[in-house]
């Protein structure tokens, strides 16, 4: 069954020093519940980025509200690089787990079929594999002078995601984000923010019901609307980039993003 | 007489030139000129009737065909349906490895980038990699990288079809030869000789002493850069457009 609960509600139901997947931001990032969770002052999360961070992650960083960050990259886009980020990666208040994005995508995968592990190619050779104990190189087993790589399954507790639509059901119209999906099936449980509410079943209609994800993987929708703002919901609205710029500056010093967090409200 | 060619324009006229023959391209996040490369080479190909190529824009609605979540371009070079796609890199050495991560020591690096991306795997897979680095320098250009988010060449017991083609700074153009694992260079751009990129290049390369003066696109070209491929670029890189020469 989904809890339809407010904003408010489901930012108390995502526990301190949990494993958090995130979307990535114009995707389905949901900075709108993330503002929501900064100000009830979580702490100690474990930030699985599906596959890259944005803002959110900037943002959560900069509140020190994470204790590990599982991520390909985070960055701003155009407005350039994460300046929370880079800050905790310099004086070390982060444990960093660098990954690559198909490995976390593999990783998602074998959760959601419950196998342990994924194989995947490339990735010998880099760095990357050497820092992760918990990516390792084997051999084919169908052909002994093949080596390739296998990462093991990534499940995160919670996935948290903004989304157009759920309807009164709990199922959740993703469309072509089928990232999103995976980092849902992938998770112990999924908890949505929407723009909008539907009556009427989503999967009642064919030509839709192949982006829509079921309830079964959803555990609570909020409807929280503009949830996805700044940084824009796929297919939606687009970007606020005034507004990701802002921060930026903003964020450059640690009391320029205390001042951020305080004068800003999020987008509820 | 319109407005002469700037830099972008003539690095944007060269990764189409260096695309020249593939079916599917596709560009990562954060990478204007190479989006704008690759939309000049579909523009180019549908004026000249040559064959269509294949666009995937990431992070863009209208020109990305994708319907598979972001996995799909993954997928799809493993499978060998991607024949293009572009690596940055904040370090590039002349064995053509990259560097995404940041300077000095893992993990506390001094000064961080956002991270390795797909490059750790799509190096492997992807037939025509192009090094896109706008910055000619000493710092960018280095003999080893501190990091290695993706290696440039890898011993046969490793399956890898993909790797680096070519080199691409404000600078100059080079190539890359994966047998040697060296970079030639293959011309300098206009306002700069091969002493000077000889001077702000890290590492060693072959053919030094180049005097090919990288082409600049005609008129035409020109035209359909500041025009389509301006307003194209719009929905994903605004602030990139907006800085581009073009009518209004």
């Amino acid at each position: 069954m989904t809890d339809f609960v407010t904003p408010q509600e489901m930012a108390e139901m995502i526990p301190s020093g949990c494993k958090l997947g995130l979307a990535p931001d114009d995707y389905a990032a949901a900075p709108g519940l993330v503002r929501m969770l900064i100000d009830r002052g979580i702490r100690d999360l474990h930030v699985v980025c599906a596959p890259i961070g944005g803002m959110q992650v900037d943002m959560l960083i900069g509140a020190g509200a994470v204790a590990t960050l599982e991520t390909s990259a985070v960055s701003l886009g155009e407005a350039g690089g994460a300046p929370c980020f880079s800050r905790a990666v310099r004086d070390g208040s982060i444990r960093l787990r660098d990954a690559t994005c198909p490995a976390v995508f593999a990783g998602l995968t074998a959760a959601e079929k419950g196998v342990p592990f994924m194989p995947i190619r490339g990735i010998i050779g880099s760095d990357v594999l050497k820092k992760r104990d918990d990516w390792k190189v084997t051999s084919n087993p169908f052909d002994d002078s093949e080596q390739i790589v296998v990462v093991s399954a990534i499940q995160p507790d919670i996935a948290l995601f903004h989304a157009p639509e759920a309807d009164r059901f709990g199922n959740v119209r993703l469309g072509r984000r089928r990232e999103t999906m995976l980092l849902a099936h992938a998770s112990k449980r999924a908890f949505v923010t929407v723009e909008r509410i539907s009556e009427v079943s989503l999967l009642e209609d064919e030509k839709t019901a192949a982006g829509v994800l079921p309830a079964i993987y959803v555990s609570a929708v909020a409807q929280l609307k503009n949830g996805g703002w700044p940084t824009g919901l796929y297919a939606e609205y687009p970007r606020d980039g005034q507004e990701v710029e802002k921060y930026a500056r903003a964020a450059r010093s640690p009391e320029g993003f205390q001042a951020y967090i305080r004068g800003s409200r999020s987008a509820a | 007489m319109s407005e002469a060619c700037t830099s972008r324009e003539l690095m944007i006229y060269t990764i189409s030139r260096l695309l020249k023959g593939v079916r599917h391209v596709a560009v990562g996040q954060s990478s204007p000129m190479p989006a704008a490369g690759a939309m000049l080479l579909r523009a180019l190909n549908e004026r000249d009737g040559v064959e269509r190529v294949q666009v995937s824009i990431l992070g863009s609605v209208k020109h990305n065909s994708f319907t598979g979540g972001a996995e799909e371009l993954f997928d799809c070079a493993a499978q060998g349906r991607l024949d293009a796609f572009f690596l940055g890199g904040g370090q590039i050495d002349g064995r053509g490895n990259v560097n995404l991560v940041g300077t000095g020591d893992y993990p506390n690096n001094p000064v961080r980038w956002p991270g390795s991306f797909g490059s750790a795997y799509l190096y492997f897979l992807v037939p025509r990699v192009i090094l896109f680095r706008e910055e000619h320098s000493l710092r960018s250009l280095v003999e080893r990288v501190d990091f290695v988010s993706a290696p440039g060449v890898s011993d046969e017991t490793v399956y890898r079809r993909g790797g680096p083609h070519a080199l691409l700074t404000n600078a100059a153009l080079f190539s890359f030869d994966r047998e040697a694992g060296r970079f030639r260079l293959e011309s300098t751009h206009p306002g700069y000789s091969w002493r000077d990129i000889r001077g702000t290049t890290g590492f060693a390369y072959d053919n030094e002493q180049c005097e090919v003066v990288t082409p600049a696109p005609d008129e035409a070209t020109l035209a359909l850069i500041r025009g389509r491929i301006r307003e194209e670029l719009r929905e994903c890189y605004p602030q990139f457009a907006g800085n581009m020469p073009g009518p209004g």
